[in-house]
């Protein structure tokens, strides 16, 4: 009895010491955490609902009633909704998915396998896309309405509309097929050496996700320094005799670069979708292709944990950009109850063309 | 910083008449460009030298006078399945973006007037909804419960509906904190009234951009879900679909697959340029 | 050959600039020839603009918005906004023409010789750095041979002289941990930091309270007086830079109209729109009748031939029109003016005012119309309110003052039930008046109106003048479309709109208008009580003076006022009663005489103190004298 009793006596003096943003980020994280919930419920609920029985699936079409009776017994798949969840969710607590339908193997294994690939995929197009349109944006708005300016801004908006799977089958037939056959069409890596070091098969892929994604950040960043150009705060620096060096490098870039953060994250939806398509096209295997082939093969545990393990992704790149957003704005940082404007996010959305 | 920034003086009607969209020739190039498709689509198929089923020529056979593109991987002539493919994803990504920005808007107006316990349960319920990519939402969807049109369609729009919610929420916020929308409450104006009157002519032109963005977005997603194989079902002709069926044979007979492609990326060209033309119009009145 | 002179000093001895006293005492600073500034569309902003300031010398420059006084002051430092560009003219700053200037010549001018003050310190402050870093900055680029200690020393120097905190942690902090008046200070040592002979200073006390301004001003004056700092000022109000400039210059429409020493100036306007100004300003130390300025100022772009100021002029003849007036020197003063007014004219008018200004003060009248008893207002935790109790008298205007915080506008947006989590009290007419607008009956919301403080944004901007008007009316009158159409043309003529207006945008409409249309929507539906939240304070002054106006015809036929506002020169004006609030307290109310004239609470005698007059000798004047050379 003594104990919880202190707890709540010394807690919110403890809170009231810390500063605001830790209780923020507590909060954002139930939050976060309370998406995660829903988002197993209805995953579950979802691949529950498929017209295929999995037992009738592992054990084929000529298996007798009686016999698949028995595994979907076995398979627990004759109890309630509710206790298949909770015996589902506890296993999926510590990353056990269960065994897929089609190959057998544990879903956490291929699913590990692929997700290793799809992260080197990933890595080298964040690591080309996010200076390329930082430096990029920040240019066309220092020249914005130049020539140079809207030539680009033209060609971004070509690139932008063309669907991720008509780059990708271009850059084919140019670079693999047609007029150029240096690079591989297909990725055929091997799984004994890390994706990361492949890099002859991850160039196409990488390429397509990069011109697909890199219009919606430049176009952010662009659009974020020239909010922070035309500011009260820029005029007065010029007026103050700094070098324009200075200027951009210490008072635009910053604060430019906060929603910038945001519009990372939000690309982050767009690059996962995009990973789908493209990792299909180029047989890339990575978690997309794993994904296509599960849903082919109705091979449930591996649906249900590449459908996880994606949404749990963009949960968390969401809440650790609100979190940057926050620990980088002094006034957010400082303020006693951080809150970020409501509509900041759409109003990101909307600048990046998302 | 400077006085002459919020002038009050009058300014003569026509230099602050709002430029209209039709002056921009983003907006007019794209405008074209997507008449004639929707032309093409709608007229395309009582063109069709031949029908988009019949077998009349060779796997794969190669453009001729006969077959302008050639033919397609079960010997259909490709020029007829392309002007018979064009209607599904025209009237599906139409369709989709309408229903989203309806729903949405709806939802998302509402959760910025009221606020409180219902702006919450609906800001929670897009963080779940936003955490699956929408191919991905939509492939798990359609895979699961089968390729009916008006499925895929709904699903996209679900897809979309977070997005529009979050912007229109926003949006409201904003201008319900104006104090033209406080007047109306202070008159005892309804609560209707004050989202039909006040509000939501405030909130049109964000909205009217949304939906070309959105459109780009569909015809992408739709296209990519034919791709994949899980939009229209064969023998029907489709864009996308023909994208899917003649990949593997890109290397023999190219025009199968690139045609489609092309009318792909110039619909979704279209729309998107209307949605940019938009967005830069609206900067530039906001901007005065 | 006093330019060559100090251009070789800045050039060849950069890093003993500090020593401002080195240039002599009576060098031209800035000199500024038929100075001609266009926006990109060709609409011209500033035209034909002279004037030079000697080194020491404060020069205000003042002008109603849009008359390009912001645009003149920065361009002396070589900043234009975008979109607009230097025509004609010569602008030499300290030797250097600025218009063929270098671009390391430029940062000397800009760092070194001049500093420059924004008006909106919470715009222009960084929200990413901290002040010691902005401070610094300064030094680094400016005067890199400072050693660490003498940037550290000069740093603590500077934010000594303008009245900061000396305490380290206070440099530590971000701009929005830092009250307006200790940000409008930052601003100041950034500008005084690295020793410019010259300062530019761009409404820099706009954005602050009252008391704040004055302590402020004082700041100022000490340290253009201690470092022989010539200043330029720029400002809408004249009663604020009244005791601070040794000469005035009033812009309008983009070209100067007149230019004197600072007394001769009140003492003697020449141009008639300095009359005019002078004439609609009220004035802290007397009641005084306010005579608007008709019309208003032209847009740039809008800009007709002849005198810009001629369509406003009563004295306007043929020649007017048809030709500029040139700048003519006359005793003390040069006016561009044809028929400028003479010496003997403003007394008689002025007499003229006091005899009109002698009572329309309505007594304190005892019949109360709408009581106000224990009112709270919180925002969530916090209150803002606190037990208010207050009485508006029927037929009379009584002013709610306070400074930024005060929670006055909570007050007036919960008498007429905007407001969430208020408590208290309401009787209205002798029955009980529901506290949120929902809970009252039509005919309450209809007799108590409201004019918000934004004419921007208090009519929806996609609904013609004319339907935002018929929307008041059928909502609150059954009536037939052409009587409505009737009463919104009479209740136009009342405020002084012709009926072409109904068919417009707001976004067509000038703010004086806008707000006009704010008054016409109340007025049509036939109110008792009208409720202003500071609805001048977005106004030039001499559309202010017409707005004031039409509020004393309409208290004169019954309707009974709360004006809430911050400018007490504006109460003494038009209010009959007068509730001083302060953190939510009323500390002080009464009848107008009693209050100014003998105030009984410390912040109500403050208030009045520190606002600056036309009239009377500014208080923060006083503590200046003695350092002025």
């Amino acid at each position: 009895m003594a104990f919880p009793t202190l707890l709540i006596h010394h807690l919110p003096t403890k809170f009231a010491e810390l500063p605001g943003w830790v209780s923020w980020v507590v909060g954002r994280i139930i939050l976060g955490f309370s998406v995660v919930i829903v988002i197993t419920l209805v995953v579950f609920a979802a691949t529950q609902i498929l017209p295929s029985d999995p037992a009738r699936v592992i054990l084929g079409p000529e298996a007798t009633l009686e016999a698949v009776e028995t595994l979907r017994r076995q398979l627990g798949l004759d109890k309630p909704f509710i206790v298949q969840y909770a015996s589902w969710i506890a296993n999926v607590a510590v990353g056990d998915f269960g065994v897929s339908l089609d190959s057998g193997v544990r879903t956490a294994e291929i699913v590990g396998s692929r997700l290793d690939n799809s992260m080197a995929l990933l890595l080298y197009v964040l690591a080309v896309t996010i200076p390329l349109s930082l430096w990029l944006g920040t240019v066309l708005a220092i020249h914005r309405d130049s020539k140079f300016d809207r030539t680009v801004m033209t060609s971004l908006i070509l690139i932008k509309a063309i669907p991720s799977f008509v780059v990708g089958l271009a850059l084919i037939m140019i670079f693999a097929v047609i007029l150029l056959p240096v690079l591989p069409a297909v990725s055929l890596l091997d799984p004994t050496r890390p994706a990361f070091l492949q890099v002859s098969y991850l160039i196409l892929p990488a390429a397509t996700l990069i011109l697909s994604v890199t219009p919606y950040l430049t176009r952010l960043v662009r659009s974020s320094v020239i909010e922070v150009l035309d500011s009260d705060y820029i005029a007065a620096a010029r007026l103050r005799g700094l070098s324009e060096v200075v200027i951009i490098r210490r008072h635009v870039l910053p604060n430019a670069l906060i929603p910038a953060i945001q519009g990372i994250a939000l690309t982050a939806r767009v690059l996962f979708g995009g990973v789908l398509v493209v990792e299909v096209v180029f047989s890339y295997p990575g978690l997309g292709d794993a994904l296509n082939s599960a849903i082919q093969m109705r091979d449930l545990p591996v649906i249900q944990m590449i459908a996880m393990v994606t949404a749990i992704a963009v949960v968390l790149i969401n809440l650790t950009a609100d979190i940057f957003t926050v620990l980088l704005t002094p006034k957010l940082r400082t303020a006693h109850q951080p809150t970020l404007r409501p509509g900041t996010r759409a109003a990101i959305k909307m600048k990046a063309g998302l | 910083m400077s006085d002459d920034s919020d002038k009050p003086a009058v300014v003569s009607r026509l230099s602050v008449q709002k430029r209209g969209f039709l002056q921009e020739r983003q907006i007019r190039v794209g405008l074209v460009i997507a008449l004639l498709l929707v032309f093409f689509a709608l007229l395309g198929p009582s063109f069709a030298p031949h029908s988009h089923e019949a077998l009349v020529g060779q796997t794969y056979g190669e453009p001729s006078v006969k077959a302008w593109l050639g033919y397609d991987y079960l010997g259909r002539d490709v020029w007829s399945r392309v002007l018979s493919g064009g209607q599904s994803i025209i009237w599906m990504s139409v369709a989709a973006s309408v229903i989203a920005l309806v729903i949405g808007t709806s939802l998302g107006v509402a959760a910025g007037y009221l606020r409180h316990g219902f702006d919450r349960a609906v800001v929670w319920l897009t963080d779940v909804i936003l955490a699956f990519p929408d191919l991905i939402l939509v492939l798990l969807v359609v895979s699961m419960l089968g390729r009916d049109p008006w499925l895929i369609v709904l699903t996209v729009s679900i897809a979309f509906i977070p997005g529009v919610i979050r912007l229109s929420r926003g949006v409201t916020l904003g201008v319900a904190e104006q104090e033209f929308v406080e007047a109306a409450r202070m008159m005892g104006y309804s609560r209707r009234r004050i989202l039909v009157r006040e509000i939501l002519p405030n909130i049109l032109t964000p909205l009217v951009i949304q939906f070309g963005i959105m459109l780009t977005w569909a015809v992408g997603i739709l296209a990519g879900l034919s791709f994949l194989g899980y939009g229209v079902a064969p023998p029907a002709a489709d864009w996308g679909l023909m994208i899917n069926e003649n990949t593997p044979g890109l290397m023999i007979q190219p025009w199968a697959v690139i045609a489609p492609i092309v009318l792909i990326a110039l619909f979704a060209l279209s729309t998107n340029l209307i949605a940019e033309g938009m967005t830069r119009v609206n900067a530039q009145t906001e901007g005065q | 050959m006093r330019f060559l002179f100090s251009k070789n000093r800045i050039e060849s001895n950069q890093a003993d600039n500090q020593q401002s006293l080195s240039i002599s005492r009576d060098a031209t600073l800035v000199d500024v020839k038929n100075l001609r500034i266009e926006r990109a569309d060709g609409a011209v902003i500033v035209d034909d603009v002279s004037f030079s300031i000697k080194a020491g010398e404060i020069v205000g420059l003042v002008g109603e918005s849009g008359s390009g006084k912001t645009t003149i002051a920065t361009s002396l430092l070589g900043y234009v906004r975008k979109g607009a560009a230097i025509i004609d003219g010569e602008i030499i700053v300290s030797g250097m023409n600025i218009r063929k200037i270098s671009a390391g010549g430029l940062k000397k001018i800009r760092g070194i010789f001049a500093g420059y003050v924004a008006q909106d310190p919470a715009m222009a402050l960084n929200p990413l750095l901290r002040i010691r870093v902005l401070l610094s900055e300064m030094l680094e680029t400016h005067l890199p041979d400072l050693s660490v200690r003498e940037r550290a020393q000069r740093i603590c120097e500077v934010v000594q002289e303008v009245g900061l905190p000396e305490e380290d942690s206070f440099l530590d902090r971000f701009p929005h941990q830092l009250s307006g008046g200790q940000q409008q200070r930052v601003l100041l040592a950034l500008a005084f930091i690295t020793r410019p002979n010259l300062i530019i200073l761009d409404e820099p006390t706009t954005a602050l309270d009252v008391t704040t301004q004055s302590h402020v001003l004082e700041t100022i004056k000490k340290l253009c007086s201690r470092h022989h700092v010539a200043a330029l000022y720029v400002s809408h109000d004249l009663a604020v830079v009244r005791d601070l400039v040794d000469r005035l210059i009033v812009l309008y429409a983009g070209r100067i109209v007149e230019m004197a020493s600072g007394a001769s100036f009140f003492d003697n306007p020449r141009h008639p729109y300095s009359h005019g100004l002078l004439a609609a300003i009220p004035d802290i130390s007397h009641r005084k009748m306010l005579i608007p300025i008709p019309g208003h100022a032209p847009a740039p772009g809008q800009r007709v031939q002849g005198c810009g100021f001629a369509n406003r002029c009563a004295r306007q003849r043929e020649i007017c029109v048809s030709q500029v007036p040139a700048l003519i020197t006359d005793k003390e003063s040069v006016a561009a003016c044809f028929y400028p007014i003479d010496t003997k004219t403003p007394q008689s008018i002025r007499a003229s005012i006091e005899k009109k200004t002698v009572h329309t003060l309505h007594p304190y009248r005892r019949q109360s119309l709408l009581e106000i008893r224990s009112f709270t207002a919180a925002y969530g935790a916090r209150p803002v309110l606190f037990n208010v109790d207050m009485d508006l008298f029927k037929g009379s205007c009584t002013a709610l003052v306070g400074e930024s915080g005060s929670g006055k506008t909570t007050f007036a947006r919960a008498l007429v039930g905007l407001g969430a989590d208020v408590g208290g009290r309401l009787v209205f007419d002798g029955s009980s008046l529901p506290i949120v607008a929902e809970d009252r009956s039509q005919d309450q919301r209809r007799r108590i109106q409201y004019v918000f403080q934004n004419p921007y944004r208090s009519l929806n901007p996609r609904r013609t003048v004319g339907k935002t008007l018929l929307d008041a009316i059928y909502h609150f009158h059954d009536i037939t479309p052409a009587i409505a159409r009737v009463r919104m043309l009479t209740t136009l003529e009342q405020v002084s709109l012709p009926p072409t207006i109904i068919g417009r945008y707001p976004r067509e409409l000038s703010g004086g208008e806008r707000q006009r249309i704010a008054i016409a929507r109340a007025l049509l539906s036939e109110p008792d009580v009208l409720i202003c939240d500071e609805i001048t304070s977005a106004l030039d002054v001499s559309v202010q003076a017409s707005i004031l106006q039409l509020l004393q015809t309409l208290q004169s036929k019954g309707l009974t006022i709360l004006f809430v506002t911050h400018d007490m020169a504006v109460v003494r004006a038009i209010a009959d009663n007068v509730v001083v609030l302060k953190h939510g307290n009323v500390v002080e109310s009464g009848p107008l005489k009693a209050v100014f004239d003998n105030p009984q609470s410390d912040y109500a005698r403050e208030l009045i103190n520190q606002s600056p007059s036309l009239s009377k000798p500014n208080n923060s004047n006083r503590f200046v004298q003695g350092e002025r050379i």
